[in-house]
């Protein structure tokens, strides 16, 4: 496998069960050494391309390869070189901490397993609780043990399906320095999520909705490629102003968030005209800007919407 | 080219998650010890006292010492005397007796010119522990009150006595007797805990989603599928040493053979029922259907192995139903060397099909096994 290879290259890749399409025609390619985000809401069809990824699942059409081996075919290597970390936690409840990540170790033939079990133990905070089973562990440990189970063959590519669902800010926030270590030595991450909010951490961003692929590009490109743009609008009453904003020829989208409402359309000239005479209106703070990835999305996925009644 | 390594880590995890799971543990110890304390019970009860009747044809001395010795044995209650075969067959048939000792016409004039007459028991036999007691004490009963008489009149030597005793026995045949049972639930108790066992340790997997975990590593079929069965082999171990231990201590069932062709038919058996369980753990989505599935299974294990039913008297297609199943040939396998003293030579019979259905199950089963969550 040479250096320029991507670490995963799927083409067409679709899944059906019965009638319904899961994953349809997804291509995507992921570079080596990033971390690589996997975006879309919930039953869009991640999990699903992630375990068709590492040999879980067999596609019904497409191809791909995963560390250059077939994915069709060499699941078997894959699986050796490849950490996944599953979506719901599927470690053995009534093991401890210690007997897990030892079934693990020895599933994946390690030679010592006993040193190897107590390094990743340390690495990620776990030694206290080595005797604790696992069914006593709250979300957030939970997760570091699964992280360390699907580390624990030093594996060059790791697959997180929504790893941090569920789980505290403070963990989330400690996940993201952990993974942000596993690629600065070198290892591939491919983590899927749906918090938008997360997006920002990865370097490579794929976003899916209903099994179909929206955008598929560096983070940073996003916004701007998108040709967005966004007016952001502070103050009172925002859900009766939301439903006057919406009747606007130029704004495309309203959404809000928090104690904001964030006003987006694609013709930035008549966006401003039409918004003008809200910028006298008392207590309302207007202010334009580029627009943020959640915007990016939503827009995507009401598009993605248009399309699909239309074809229908 | 298979990794002991994937195997042992399986195999350890199954005996931890066994310690842990003490429910489930104790209930496959508990299985082997109610089951025999129910059918020791049955098979401890030593009845007495049953209902008979007496249909006499005959009058003399002869006949009137079998009618005293009825009355005075333990065994028969002499409630009464019928007039006709028909009012005898009525009363076995409504329970209101177990037993009609028919004495035919002519027999007092028959035994004295050494003819062999005929002393007619129609038994019920559908309980066939509570009649195997009685029937089994008429002869020497009826020698007792015969052969003071026959001395005095110094006829014929005792053996064999002079006499011929028939029993009919109403309702089964062949009279499965009590010391059958213990070898068979042996074998009933082995196809129901063996089978139950692996299935749901597998579709716990499925259910819990500890599947997926399992097939993303790079195990083979085959070393999951040792790694699971062996620790219950040891529990099958257990249950057998229970109910030996039980049977011949508590219920005084007589072992005459070795332990060594028992121990070799169990260990084929069980892992022949271990693997029927990853079968039907490959059919089975919950741990419900596979219990479901089991029991499908393990009715028939009951009702066609020979276990309840005597063999002979099934169907054909009963029959061949049955040889299909292990239970029958484990049934079969146990009741020969625990009771007609069987060795090694002598099991090869029920050995080589239980031999032909692991290989089948098996080759089934490890194609069935998912290597995707498909
Ligand atoms: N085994 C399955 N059988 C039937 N439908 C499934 C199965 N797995 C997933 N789906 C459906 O496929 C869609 C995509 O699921 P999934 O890949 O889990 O989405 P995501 O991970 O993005 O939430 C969902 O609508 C889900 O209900
Ligand atoms: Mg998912």
């Amino acid at each position: 496998m040479n250096a320029a290879e991507p670490a995963i290259r799927v083409e067409g890749l679709t899944k059906r069960f019965g009638d319904f399409t899961a994953v349809d025609h997804l291509s995507m390619s992921v570079p080596k050494g990033v971390i690589y985000g996997f975006l879309g809401p919930n039953g869009s069809g991640k999990t699903t391309t992630i375990r068709m990824m590492c040999g879980l699942l067999t596609p019904d059409e497409g191809k791909g390869t995963a560390l250059g081996y077939d994915i069709l075919t060499e699941g078997r290597r894959i699986k050796k070189r490849v950490g996944y970390m599953t979506q719901k936690f599927s470690l053995y409840e009534e093991l401890s901490v210690r007997e897990n990540l030892n079934f693990m170790a020895r599933m994946y033939g390690e030679s010592d397993v006993r040193a190897r079990v107590d390094a990743v133990m340390a690495e990620y905070g776990l030694a206290d609780r080595a005797k604790q089973l696992a069914s006593q562990l709250s979300g957030g440990w939970k997760q570091r043990l699964a992280l360390a189970a699907s580390m624990i063959h030093k594996p060059d590519l790791l697959l997180l399906d929504e790893p941090t669902a569920g789980v505290d800010p403070a963990a989330r926030r400690h996940f993201w320095e952990r993974i942000h270590d596993m690629t600065a030595s070198g290892i591939t991450v491919l983590v899927s999520t749906h918090y938008m909010d997360e997006a920002i951490q990865c370097d490579h961003i794929c976003f899916i909705h209903k099994g179909r692929k929206l955008v598929d590009a560096p983070a940073a490109e996003i916004p701007e490629r998108s040709g967005l743009v966004t007016w952001r609008i502070k103050g009172p009453d925002l859900d009766d102003l939301a439903k006057e904003l919406r009747r606007l020829a130029p704004v495309e989208q309203v959404a809000r968030f928090g104690d904001a409402l964030h006003v987006s359309g694609k013709d930035a000239g008549a966006l401003a005209r039409s918004l003008a005479s809200y910028r006298d209106r008392e207590n309302l703070e207007l202010r334009e800007s580029e627009a943020g990835l959640e915007e990016v999305f939503i827009h995507l996925i009401e598009q993605n919407r248009d399309d699909a009644a239309q074809a229908a | 080219m298979y990794s002991f390594s994937r195997i042992f880590a399986v195999l350890k995890k199954e005996l931890v998650q066994m310690r842990r799971d003490r429910l489930t543990f104790a209930i496959m110890i508990m299985i082997p010890i109610v089951q025999l304390t129910l059918f020791g019970y049955a098979i401890n009860t030593d009845p007495r006292h049953l209902p008979t009747l007496l249909d006499i044809r005959d009058d003399g001395p002869f006949t009137r010492a079998i009618v005293s010795t009825l009355h005075t044995s333990t065994f028969f209650d002499v409630t009464g005397v019928v007039g006709s075969a028909a009012e005898g067959d009525e009363a076995l048939k409504t329970g209101a007796a177990d037993f009609v000792v028919i004495i035919p016409e002519g027999f007092e004039r028959a035994l004295v010119r050494g003819e062999r007459p005929q002393i007619v028991v129609e038994a019920d036999a559908t309980d066939p522990v509570a009649a195997g007691g009685p029937v089994g004490a008429l002869p020497v009963l009826l020698e007792r009150a015969l052969s003071p008489l026959m001395e005095e009149a110094a006829l014929a030597a005792p053996d064999p006595p002079p006499w011929d005793l028939v029993v009919h026995r109403r309702y089964n045949p062949a009279g499965v007797t009590a010391y059958n049972i213990v070898p068979g639930l042996l074998a009933v108790i082995l196809t129901m805990t063996m089978a139950m066992i692996t299935a749901i340790a597998i579709t716990r997997e499925l259910e819990r989603g500890t599947m997926e975990t399992l097939l993303a590593t790079p195990a083979r079929p085959m070393e999951v599928m040792i790694g699971k069965i062996l620790p219950y082999v040891g529990v099958g171990y257990i249950q057998i040493a229970i109910l030996l231990i039980a049977g011949v201590g508590l219920f005084g069932v007589p072992f005459t053979g070795g332990l060594a062709p028992l121990l070799l038919g169990a260990t084929v058996f069980i892992v022949v029922n271990l693997a029927l369980g990853f079968l039907i753990s490959t059919l089975a989505r919950t741990q419900m259907q596979a219990m479901q599935m089991t029991f499908f299974f393990f009715l028939p294990s009951i009702l066609l192995s020979g276990f309840i039913f005597p063999f002979e008297g099934m169907p054909l297609w009963a029959r061949w139903l049955g040889e299909a199943l292990p239970t029958t040939h484990f049934i079969r396998l146990t009741r020969a060397v625990v009771l007609k003293d069987a060795g090694f030579t002598d099991i090869v019979n029920q050995i080589w099909p239980m031999l032909i259905q692991l290989t089948v199950i098996t080759t089934i089963a490890v194609n069935r096994y998912r290597q995707t969550l498909d």
